[in-house]
């Protein structure tokens, strides 16, 4: 195998599917990279049995084959490569790999004990990349870090026809993001449950150029995304996912707006006399929001904004994190708070202008904090 | 009742903590006026310098409000995190001096000196060996109050300001307290206040004349205090707040344990005393941990952070259980399992709340149970997996 491909070309390729490799591979060769060509296009592979990635890029081929080299060390060395020409050459059971004046030498391990990487699924329609990766980075924040409970790691996918929601949650906050796509058949009915890091990967990785394609296995092992040059597969997580649509209050008679990016910053203001993790208070009265944190012995700060307010008076109670990651996923100038009383959940809209009706396209329902004098 | 004699106490007060401090990485603005807080128009100010609060700049006070009132003062964005580093290296100090150390806020504490006089010398000497090591250890000012009880310390620490140290020695105490006016009392708010001025009431020294029926008939128990206070008699202790930052419950087994179940729920019936004890103390944690000891003494510890605090036996024993797990299968039998709260909060900080209703009804049962135990200290109540027969 023979041929030659630009410096930054490969070493993108290179690094993207380094990245799914596994830390440690349940065998030594999963550590590779198989690296493959085919009529003008190098193809190169990684896998882990859980996710697989696939590139193709155009090179200059002189000779045709394919080999399977250590992924960590292929990225590492493509990445301190001078911008030049590289040119890669097997050589024995070696290969070489030339650029400008360096000149590598690597081992390679036998093709032929590879497994074969799946197929990607039949593909189920196409959705906007940009959308997509902002869908998921709004839902992604309210998906737990905590592996003993494996099922809310995921981020649940629901289909229904040209609709699609993301929705997370652990336990604490819930994040429902709505979105449209178009399905390849226009009455599709189905749902997955796919690790949140993964399917942020897919968002950081695959989305920036233009259409996402998804790919969803008949038996709903198994879930794949192509765009452009890459494409990937992931399996999905087994186990059923609690029922959190229902969680969203119906009836909601307290209502309150504010500038998100006033009440992003006074939460930030507020929380650096509070302790890490001790709640942020929030008075909704007519026409202003008062903040506070920090108890009576230690250090206080209070900062009021202007709100409005529809219904009652309301003081609720927020982890400051838990506040501020909702917060900073709307990209809307106002977000409205909807609650029902004290403490039960807060629902968060996006509002583009103070008078104008919220957007339900994306719902952040946060759970208050239970301070010891109220019940 | 008489103060308790003998008793040095001291009461360390640190001068504009948040200036000072501040004023060590701004060495530019010694001297100027300073105030710290974020110069937004709806902030609030966290500290200001002697001569800001001279012309009524106070903490709590709105920024505007505060830069009206001194226009020419120096605005000192708060760093998080900055002062509370620097407050825990003091208090560290302040136990060198001795254990009897009661931290009332980020930049106070009341020291009792009566067992450190013959090492150290007398309370004054004390004093001024704090107020010199604080100074020239962190560069801050510090003023002292030492009296004979918390009580006038306070007050005479408040009169020292800034920078300074006051002595009241215990046959001038009364002299010291009547010459003050009654709303420097510990005690007396804004309503007091208005209260005791309604009854001609101005200065300690009024206060104390008054019979204590009479203030007693007006103000209740506080009345009764206040009396006490107006004399100079204050009996409360300094009390060291010996934080704990964890709790655990241990079981060693009567033989070595190698069955799952077995193992899984003496972890349930640790977490609920853990839990429970938890909840007696109001505190939550925010860490769960497990510590199990081999057959052959060789032991593992495992422990991980919740996403938010909790004081419930349910959550702590199924977080237990779930470390437990992972662990599984075992290298060897068990000879001890322990179930440990780590990272300890105040419950009174507030209780994060779950979206999964079966957790908010498991909380309300454990309370329940609690009250249970309470009032019937020999019952038992607790999951019905308890129930099962031991083998």
């Amino acid at each position: 195998m023979k041929f030659s491909v630009e410096k930054d070309v490969l070493a993108d390729a290179v690094s993207w599917t380094a990245r799914s490799l596994a830390q440690r591979p349940p065998s030594p060769v999963l550590a590779g990279i198989l690296i493959t060509t085919h009529e003008g296009i190098v193809r190169l592979e990684g896998f882990d049995y859980e996710i697989s990635s696939h590139i193709e890029i155009p090179a200059d081929i002189s000779e045709q084959g394919s080999i399977l080299v250590s992924g960590k060390l292929l990225a590492e060395i493509t990445r301190s490569l001078p911008n030049s020409t590289v040119t890669l050459e097997t050589e024995g059971s070696k290969i070489s790999l030339a650029c400008g004046r360096s000149r590598f030498h690597l081992a390679t391990m036998p093709v032929d004990e590879y497994p074969t990487l799946p197929a990607l699924p039949e593909i189920a329609g196409t959705i906007d990349g940009q959308a997509f990766a902002e869908s998921v980075s709004q839902v992604i924040v309210a998906a737990s870090k905590d592996d003993t409970l494996p099922v809310l790691t995921g981020i649940k996918v629901e289909i229904e026809n040209d609709l699609i929601t993301f929705l997370a949650t652990d336990r604490y906050r819930l994040a429902m993001r709505e979105l449209n796509w178009t399905p390849n058949q226009s009455e599709i009915s189905t749902s997955f449950l796919i690790k949140a890091k993964t399917l942020s990967e897919v968002a950081k990785t695959l989305s920036s150029s233009g259409e996402l394609k998804l790919a969803i296995s008949k038996n709903g092992e198994m879930i794949g995304f192509e765009s452009a040059n890459r494409r990937t597969t992931s399996l999905l997580i087994n186990g059923e996912y609690p029922k959190i649509r229902s969680l969203f209050p119906s009836d909601t008679p307290i209502h309150a707006t504010v500038r998100t990016s006033e009440l992003i910053e006074a939460v930030r203001r507020v929380s650096v006399v509070a302790e890490r993790n001790t709640p942020v208070r929030m008075a909704f009265t007519d026409g202003q929001l008062t903040l506070d944190a920090g108890t009576g012995e230690d250090a206080q700060a209070e900062e009021a904004i202007v709100a409005a307010l529809r219904g009652e008076d309301i003081v609720v109670a927020f982890n400051p994190t838990f506040l501020s990651e909702g917060l900073n996923s709307f990209n809307t100038d106002f977000v409205r708070f909807s609650f029902t009383s004290a403490p039960k959940p807060a629902m968060l809209t996006g509002q583009e202008k103070l008078d104008e009706e919220d957007q339900d396209q994306y719902r952040y329902l946060v759970m208050p904090v239970r301070l010891p004098n109220s019940n | 009742m008489n103060d308790k004699e003998h008793r040095a106490i001291l009461h360390v007060d640190m001068d504009a903590f948040f200036v000072s401090v501040e004023l060590i990485d701004h060495p530019e603005l010694v001297g100027e006026p300073v105030i710290v807080g974020f110069p937004g128009r709806r902030s609030v100010v966290l500290s200001a310098s002697y001569d800001c609060r001279a012309r009524g700049v106070h903490s709590a006070m709105p920024m505007s409000q505060a830069i009206a009132l001194m226009p020419e003062a120096n605005i000192v964005e708060p760093v998080h995190g900055k002062y509370s580093a620097i407050s825990e290296r003091i208090m560290a100090y302040l136990h060198t001096v001795t254990p009897q150390v009661e931290q009332v806020s980020v930049d106070e504490a009341f020291l009792d000196v009566t067992g450190s006089m013959r090492m150290l010398g007398g309370p004054v000497a004390i004093g001024q060996k704090i107020r010199a090591h604080i100074q020239n250890e962190f560069g801050l000012p510090a003023s002292v109050g030492i009296a004979r009880n918390k009580f006038v310390a306070k007050l005479a620490s408040t009169y020292a300001k800034p920078n300074g140290m006051t002595v009241v020695a215990p046959e001038r105490t009364l002299e010291f307290l009547h010459q003050l006016p009654v709303t420097k009392m510990w005690g007396v708010g804004k309503r007091t206040a208005e209260q005791l001025h309604a009854l001609g009431i101005d200065t300690v020294a009024q206060l104390a004349a008054e019979p204590e029926s009479r203030l007693v008939q007006r103000f209740g128990e506080h009345g009764r205090a206040l009396c006490l206070l107006s004399h100079g008699i204050d009996n409360r202790p300094v009390q060291p707040v010996r934080e704990e930052k964890s709790l655990s419950a241990e079981h060693t087994f009567s033989t070595d344990i190698r069955d799952k179940d077995v193992l899984e729920r003496e972890l349930l019936r640790l977490g609920h005393r853990v839990g429970q004890r938890l909840r007696a103390q109001e505190k939550v944690a925010r860490g769960v941990g497990i510590k199990l000891k081999y057959q052959d003494f060789s032991g593992i510890n495992r422990s991980k952070t919740l996403a938010a605090a909790t004081d419930s036996s349910s959550a702590i024993s199924s977080e237990a259980i779930s470390l437990f797990r992972n662990l599984w299968p075992l290298a060897q039998p068990i000879r001890l399992l322990g179930v440990k709260a780590e990272r300890l909060e105040d419950s009174a900080q507030g209780i994060q709340l779950s979206l999964d209703p079966k957790d908010e009804k498991t909380r309300e049962a454990e309370r329940i149970a609690d009250l249970i135990s309470q009032k019937f200290p020999k019952s038992s109540t607790g999951p019905a997996r308890f129930l099962r027969p031991k083998e």
